[in-house]
C-alpha cells in the first residue's frame, strides 16, 4: 500500500516535471541541477566542515564556517528555491493556464522533497507549525484584510458568516460522526480513534483554505458575489476552525468521561468569546494604525513599516491571549486600509500595497512549495485505504449538502438569490489548505494514536482538492457558464449611478418606513464620516474622500499617463507636450464651450451647436492622428532646434542618494540661478523673433485651413492660426467651442516649446481674470470676429455668472485662449507662446513670469 | 382623522394595486397606514412637501406611491421564467427599474440627461468638498463617457449601454427587502 502511494506520487510528479520543463528545458533543468547541486552540497559540507575546524593550527586567512550561518542560509536557500520554481513555473503561460499555479507549486515541492530525500534518505525539511503559523500565514491573511472589498464584504457578511460558522461546524460533525459511525461499522479496519478524535479531525478538515481558494479563484475571475462569498468564508473560517480545533483539542485532553454539560457550555462559550475577541483585538490594533498613520508624515520613509509591524502584532496579541490570531489580523487589515491610504503619502501607500503583495504571495509560493516537499517522507505515510476514501468522499459530498441547505435558506432573504450554478462552485470552491496540514501537524502524538494516519490523510485531502479541483475548476466554471466577473474600468456615470442608488434605497427604505440594510449603511456612513473620520483621518485627508471626485481624478491621471507614453512612444518629447496641451484644453475645455452651447440653444444656432460637441471622447488617441502627422515634420525641427538651444546640460549631482530619509535630488542653487537666467535670455530672443512675425508652424497652418473652411458654417473668414487645427474634430468642427478649441490648439502650436500647461499649476489666475472676455471686445482685432461674436450672443450670461466659470478656466489652464483672443499687449502673449522649455522649468519660470 | 377613517383602502383597490405592482395583500396594507401617516395634509396624496428629492414622487395619491415603490420589488426569480409575453412587463422588471433610475436625472423629463440636469445631481450627490469647477468638469466627463452619438446628451440608450457594463448590479441596487 504504502509503496504504491508513493509511486504514484512519483510519477505525477515526474509527469508534471515535463510538462512544467519541456518549453524551457535548458533553463529549468539548470535550476533543478543547480538546486540540486547545493543541496548535497551543503550536507556534504556538514561533514567536512566538522572536520575542518578540529584542526586548526594558526590564524585562518578564510574559514568555512557553515554552521554558523546554516539556519539563515537554509531558510534564504529556501526562499530562493521556491521564488524560482514559480518563475519556472509562470514562464509556461499555456501550462499555467490549464493547471492552476499552486497545483504546480505542490508537484514542484514534490520534485524538491524527491531530490532531498534521495540525497538525504530522510525528510530533513517540512513545514512546521510554528513557521507556518507564526512566519507564513501572516502575511497572506494581512494581506486578504487589507486588500478585502469591504463593501462588498458587508453587504453579503451574513451569507458569509453563516456558511463560516455554521458551515463549518456542520462540515466538522458530520464528517466526524460519519467517520466514527463508519469505523463502528467496521469499513476501516482497525483503528485506535475515540468519537472525540473523530470530531477533532473532523474540525480540521472542515477549514476552507484561503490561500488555496485564492490561489485558485483568482484565475478563474468569477463574478463578485460569488467570489467574496467564498473567499470571505474561508477567510473567516480558518479562525472559526481553529478555535474549533483548541475545543476539541481541550476536550480530547480531558478524556470522554470527564466532559459534562458545563464544559460543552464553556467550549461553546470559549468559541464566541475565542472569535469575538481576536476580531476586536483586530479593530483595536486597526484604529492604532490609522491613528499612528496620522502623525507619520515626517518619516515617511518608514511609515509603511507601522502597517506590517502593527498587523503582526495584532496577529501575536491575539494568539497570546488565546484569541483567534487570523480573524486578529484579518480585521486589523479591513479596518485600517480606507484611513491609512488616505493617511498616508501616496507613495507609501504604494510602498505598503506592493509590499503586502509581495510578502503574501512569496509565503504562498513558499506554503505551496513545503506542502509538495513534506509529502515526501517515509513516516507520515500510514496508508488506510477506508479512512483515507470515506474522509475524502465526506469531505466532498457534506461540503455539497452544507452549501446547498445553508444558500437555500438565505436565499429566503437574499435580494439576488444564489442561482445554482454559483452554489455548485461554492461548494467545489471548498479547497483544503496549508491550514488543515498545519493544524494535523499540530496533534499531540501521545494523545491521538493514530496522528500519522490523520496527517496522511489531510496531506491526501490537500492534494485532492488543490490539484484535482483546481484543475477541473476552470472547466467547470466555463460549462456551467457562471456569470464572470466584468472586466470593465469604473466609468463615472455607473459610480455616480450607484451613489444615486444608494441614496435613492436610503430614501424608499425610509418611505415605506422601515429600518432596512440601507438604513442602517447610511447610518453607519454617517456616524463614520463625523466621527471616526475625524479622529482617523488627517484634515487634509479628510477633503478629498468623494468617490465620485476620486473615480474623476483617477480617469484624469491614467488619461495623462497614456498621452506621455503614447507621445514618448512616437519619439518626440516636444510633441508630447504639445499633444498634451492639446488634449486637455479640448478635454478640458468641454466644459466652458458646453456651457456656451446650453447658452446658444435658445436662439438661432441652436441647431449646430448640438452637434459641436467633440463626439470623440477625448480619451481616444486614435482621433487626433491626423493633425499630428500633419504637424510633426515641421515640430520635429523645432523641437531639435530647441532642445540645441536650452537645453542646459548640467553635470547631475546626487547627493542625497545615500540618504535614507529622501529620495529627491536637490538642485544646486547655482544650477537654478543658471537655468532661470538662460531661459529669460532665451525668452527675450523669442520675443523680438515673435514680435518680427516668424512663427515656425505657418505653413501646417495653412495646410489644414482648406478643409476647415468648407465646415465653418457661419462663413467667416478665420485666421489662419484659429482654425487651423479644427480640421481634426471631424464632423462638428464649428461654433464656439470648435473656435476656442482650434485656437488654442494653433496658439500651442506657434509656441511648440512651451511646457506642457495643463500640468502645471495655476501661476497666475488673478491677471488673468481681470480682462473678462467681454470687456475685451474693443480690443479685438481681425481675427476675433467670431469669437467677438460669441462673446456677444453669450451677453444674457451674466458677469458674475461668467465669473464662476473663469476659475473652472482657469484651472483647466484654457486660460490662454481668452488671454489670446483679448488682452490687448501682445507683450505677454509672446512671451507666452515661445517660450522654451528648459530641463527644469518650473522654478525659472514661476519667477519670471509672476 | 375621521377623513381618513372612512378613505380606508377598500378591497377592490388592493386587489388592483396588487396586480400591478406584485405586492402581497399584508405588504399594502402595512404600506397604506406608513402612507396615511406620511400624508401630513390628509388629502389622500402625497406632495411635494411631503417628499423633497425624489421627482417621481410629486404629488401621488396611493396608488401612485405603490407604483413607485414597485420600482424597488426585487425581481422575482420564476415570474422571470414563466413570462408570458402578452402581459405587460412588471414594474420591478430590470428594464423598469433602469428607467426610474433615468427619470431621476433627467429632471426636465425630456428623455435625455443633459450637463445641467447632470451637474445638479452631482451638486446633490458629492460631497461639499468638490468645488462647482471640479463639478462641472466631472459632469462634462461623464457625459462624454457615455455619450456614443455626440449630441451632448445622455439619452436612455446610452445610459442603459454604460449600465449593461456590469459594475453596477442593477437588481441588487435598485432592490429593497419589503417588510411584511
Amino acid at each position: 500500500m504504502l509503496r504504491c502511494g508513493y509511486a504514484l506520487f512519483w510519477l505525477l510528479g515526474s509527469v508534471l516535471l515535463i510538462c512544467v520543463v519541456s518549453p524551457v528545458k535548458g533553463e529549468a533543468v539548470v535550476t533543478r541541477e543547480g538546486s540540486h547541486l547545493k543541496l548535497s552540497e551543503s550536507s556534504h559540507s556538514n561533514e567536512s566542515q566538522h572536520g575542518h575546524s578540529s584542526n586548526i593550527t594558526g590564524i585562518p586567512i578564510i574559514s568555512f564556517k557553515w554552521h554558523h550561518v546554516e539556519t539563515p542560509y537554509l531558510v534564504a536557500f529556501w526562499v530562493l528555491v521556491s521564488f524560482l520554481g514559480k518563475l519556472v513555473i509562470e514562464a509556461n503561460h499555456h501550462v499555467t493556464s490549464v493547471i492552476p499555479e499552486s497545483a504546480l507549486l505542490i508537484c514542484f515541492g514534490f520534485i524538491l522533497g524527491g531530490m532531498i530525500w534521495a540525497a538525504d534518505k530522510v525528510q530533513t525539511f517540512r513545514l512546521t507549525p510554528t513557521v507556518f503559523f507564526f512566519y507564513l500565514l501572516p502575511q497572506v491573511i494581512l494581506d486578504a484584510g487589507y486588500h478585502m472589498p469591504n463593501k462588498l464584504f458587508f453587504t453579503n457578511l451574513g451569507g458569509i458568516l453563516v456558511h463560516a460558522v455554521i458551515g463549518t461546524c456542520w462540515n466538522a460533525a458530520s464528517l466526524g460522526l460519519s467517520l466514527w459511525g463508519c469505523q463502528m461499522g467496521g469499513a476501516m479496519g482497525d483503528l485506535d480513534i475515540g468519537l472525540l478524535q473523530y470530531l477533532l479531525f473532523g474540525s480540521l478538515m472542515a477549514a476552507v483554505d484561503p490561500v488555496a481558494v485564492i490561489a485558485v479563484f483568482e484565475q478563474v475571475h468569477v463574478n463578485d458575489v460569488l467570489f467574496i462569498m467564498v473567499f470571505g468564508e474561508s477567510l473567516l473560517n480558518d479562525g472559526v476552525t481553529v478555535v474549533l480545533f483548541n475545543v476539541f483539542d481541550a476536550f480530547v485532553s480531558l478524556g470522554g468521561p470527564k466532559i459534562d454539560a458545563a464544559e460543552i457550555i464553556k467550549g461553546i462559550v470559549s468559541f464566541f468569546v475565542v472569535a469575538f475577541g481576536g476580531s476586536l483585538v483586530g479593530l483595536v490594533f486597526g484604529l492604532l494604525i490609522s491613528l499612528l498613520t496620522r502623525c507619520t508624515k515626517n518619516i515617511q520613509i518608514i511609515e509603511p513599516g507601522f502597517i506590517f509591524v502593527l498587523g503582526y502584532l495584532s496577529y501575536l496579541t491575539a494568539e497570546m491571549l488565546s484569541l483567534s490570531a487570523i480573524l486578529s489580523i484579518v480585521f486589523c487589515g479591513m479596518c485600517c486600509q480606507k484611513y491609512i491610504n488616505a493617511n498616508m503619502d501616496e507613495n507609501s501607500v504604494q510602498t505598503v500595497r506592493y509590499a503586502m503583495k509581495a510578502f503574501a504571495n512569496g509565503s504562498e509560493t513558499i506554503i505551496f512549495v513545503f506542502l509538495g516537499i513534506s509529502a515526501i517522507d517515509k513516516v507520515i505515510w500510514v496508508w488506510n485505504t477506508g479512512f483515507i476514501l470515506l474522509t475524502l468522499l465526506f469531505v466532498l459530498v457534506y461540503r455539497f449538502i452544507g452549501v446547498f441547505f445553508l444558500t437555500w435558506i438565505l436565499n429566503r432573504y437574499r435580494l439576488v438569490p444564489l442561482e445554482f450554478v454559483d452554489q455548485v462552485i461554492m461548494s467545489y470552491g471548498g479547497l483544503r489548505g496549508a491550514v488543515a496540514y498545519g493544524l494535523a501537524v499540530m496533534l499531540d502524538e501521545n494523545k491521538i494514536k493514530e496522528k500519522n494516519l490523520m496527517v496522511c490523510t489531510t496531506l491526501i485531502v490537500v492534494y485532492f482538492t488543490v490539484i484535482l479541483q483546481g484543475i477541473t475548476m476552470k472547466p467547470l466554471v466555463m460549462w456551467l457558464k457562471v456569470k464572470r466577473a466584468a472586466v470593465t474600468e469604473v466609468s463615472l456615470l455607473e459610480k455616480l449611478t450607484n451613489k444615486m442608488f444608494n441614496h435613492t434605497l436610503v430614501a424608499i427604505e425610509d418611505i415605506s418606513g422601515q429600518i432596512g440594510h440601507n438604513y442602517m449603511r447610511s447610518k453607519w456612513k454617517y456616524f463614520e464620516e463625523n466621527w471616526m473620520s475625524w479622529i482617523l483621518m488627517k484634515p487634509s485627508a479628510r477633503k478629498k474622500q468623494d468617490q465620485v471626485f476620486d473615480v474623476f481624478h483617477q480617469l484624469n491621471l491614467k488619461d495623462a499617463m497614456e498621452y506621455v507614453t503614447e507621445g514618448e512612444r512616437r519619439g518626440s518629447l516636444e510633441f508630447v507636450r504639445n499633444e498634451n496641451s492639446i488634449i486637455d484644453f479640448k478635454k478640458k475645455s468641454e466644459s466652458e464651450s458646453f456651457d456656451i452651447n446650453n447658452a446658444n440653444m435658445s436662439n438661432d444656432h441652436g441647431a449646430m451647436s448640438t452637434t459641436s460637441r467633440d463626439p470623440i471622447p477625448s480619451v481616444s488617441l486614435e482621433m487626433h492622428e491626423q493633425i499630428m502627422k500633419a504637424v510633426r515634420e515641421a515640430e520635429a525641427i523645432n523641437a531639435h532646434h530647441l532642445l540645441d538651444q536650452h537645453l542646459y546640460k548640467s553635470r547631475k549631482q546626487h547627493r542625497h542618494r545615500f540618504s535614507r530619509s529622501h529620495f529627491d535630488i536637490n538642485r544646486d542653487e547655482k544650477e537654478v540661478q543658471e537655468i532661470f537666467q538662460r531661459t529669460m535670455r532665451n525668452r527675450l530672443k523669442s520675443f523680438t523673433s515673435a514680435k518680427m512675425g516668424v512663427k515656425p508652424p505657418k505653413t501646417i497652418v495653412k495646410h489644414t485651413q482648406k478643409e476647415q473652411q468648407q465646415k465653418m458654417p457661419n462663413g467667416k473668414s478665420m485666421d489662419k492660426a484659429k482654425t487651423s487645427y479644427s480640421g481634426d474634430e471631424g464632423s462638428e468642427g464649428d461654433s464656439a467651442s470648435g473656435y476656442d478649441q482650434s485656437y488654442m490648439r494653433a496658439t500651442y502650436r506657434a509656441g511648440a516649446g512651451i511646457e506642457n500647461p495643463a500640468f502645471m499649476p495655476d501661476l497666475d489666475p488673478m491677471d488673468l481674470l481681470q480682462i473678462p472676455p467681454w470687456l475685451g471686445e474693443s480690443e479685438l482685432d481681425s481675427s476675433m470676429v467670431a469669437l467677438s461674436h460669441r462673446a456677444q450672443v453669450d451677453l444674457p450670461r451674466t458677469p458674475s455668472n461668467l465669473r464662476r466659470l473663469a476659475p473652472l478656466r482657469i484651472s483647466t489652464r484654457s486660460t490662454d485662449s481668452f488671454t489670446l483672443e483679448n488682452i490687448p499687449d501682445t507683450q505677454q502673449m509672446d512671451s507666452d507662446q515661445l517660450q522654451p522649455p528648459p530641463p527644469p522649468p518650473r522654478p525659472p519660470r514661476d519667477d519670471g513670469y509672476v | 382623522m375621521g377623513s381618513r377613517a372612512s378613505r380606508l383602502l377598500r378591497e377592490e383597490e388592493i386587489e388592483e394595486i396588487k396586480k400591478e405592482t406584485g405586492f402581497s395583500h399584508r405588504k399594502i396594507t402595512r404600506l397604506y397606514r406608513r402612507f396615511t401617516s406620511l400624508d401630513k395634509g390628509e388629502n389622500g396624496t402625497l406632495s411635494r412637501e411631503d417628499f423633497q428629492r425624489i421627482p417621481e414622487l410629486d404629488q401621488v395619491n396611493f396608488r401612485g406611491f405603490m407604483r413607485t415603490l414597485a420600482h424597488f420589488r426585487p425581481i422575482d426569480q420564476d415570474n422571470e421564467k414563466n413570462k408570458n409575453p402578452s402581459a405587460t412587463e412588471p414594474l420591478n422588471s430590470r428594464t423598469n427599474k433602469l428607467l426610474f433610475a433615468f427619470r431621476l436625472y433627467d429632471l426636465d423629463r425630456d428623455g435625455k440627461i443633459s450637463r445641467d440636469e447632470l451637474l445638479q445631481v452631482l451638486r446633490m450627490i458629492v460631497g461639499v468638498n468638490v468645488s462647482d469647477e471640479e463639478l462641472g468638469s466631472i459632469a462634462d466627463r461623464t457625459i462624454q463617457e457615455a455619450d456614443t452619438n455626440g449630441d451632448g446628451y445622455i439619452s436612455f440608450n446610452e445610459f442603459i449601454m454604460v449600465l449593461e457594463k456590469g459594475n453596477v448590479d442593477v437588481e441588487q441596487m435598485m432592490s429593497i427587502w419589503f417588510l411584511h
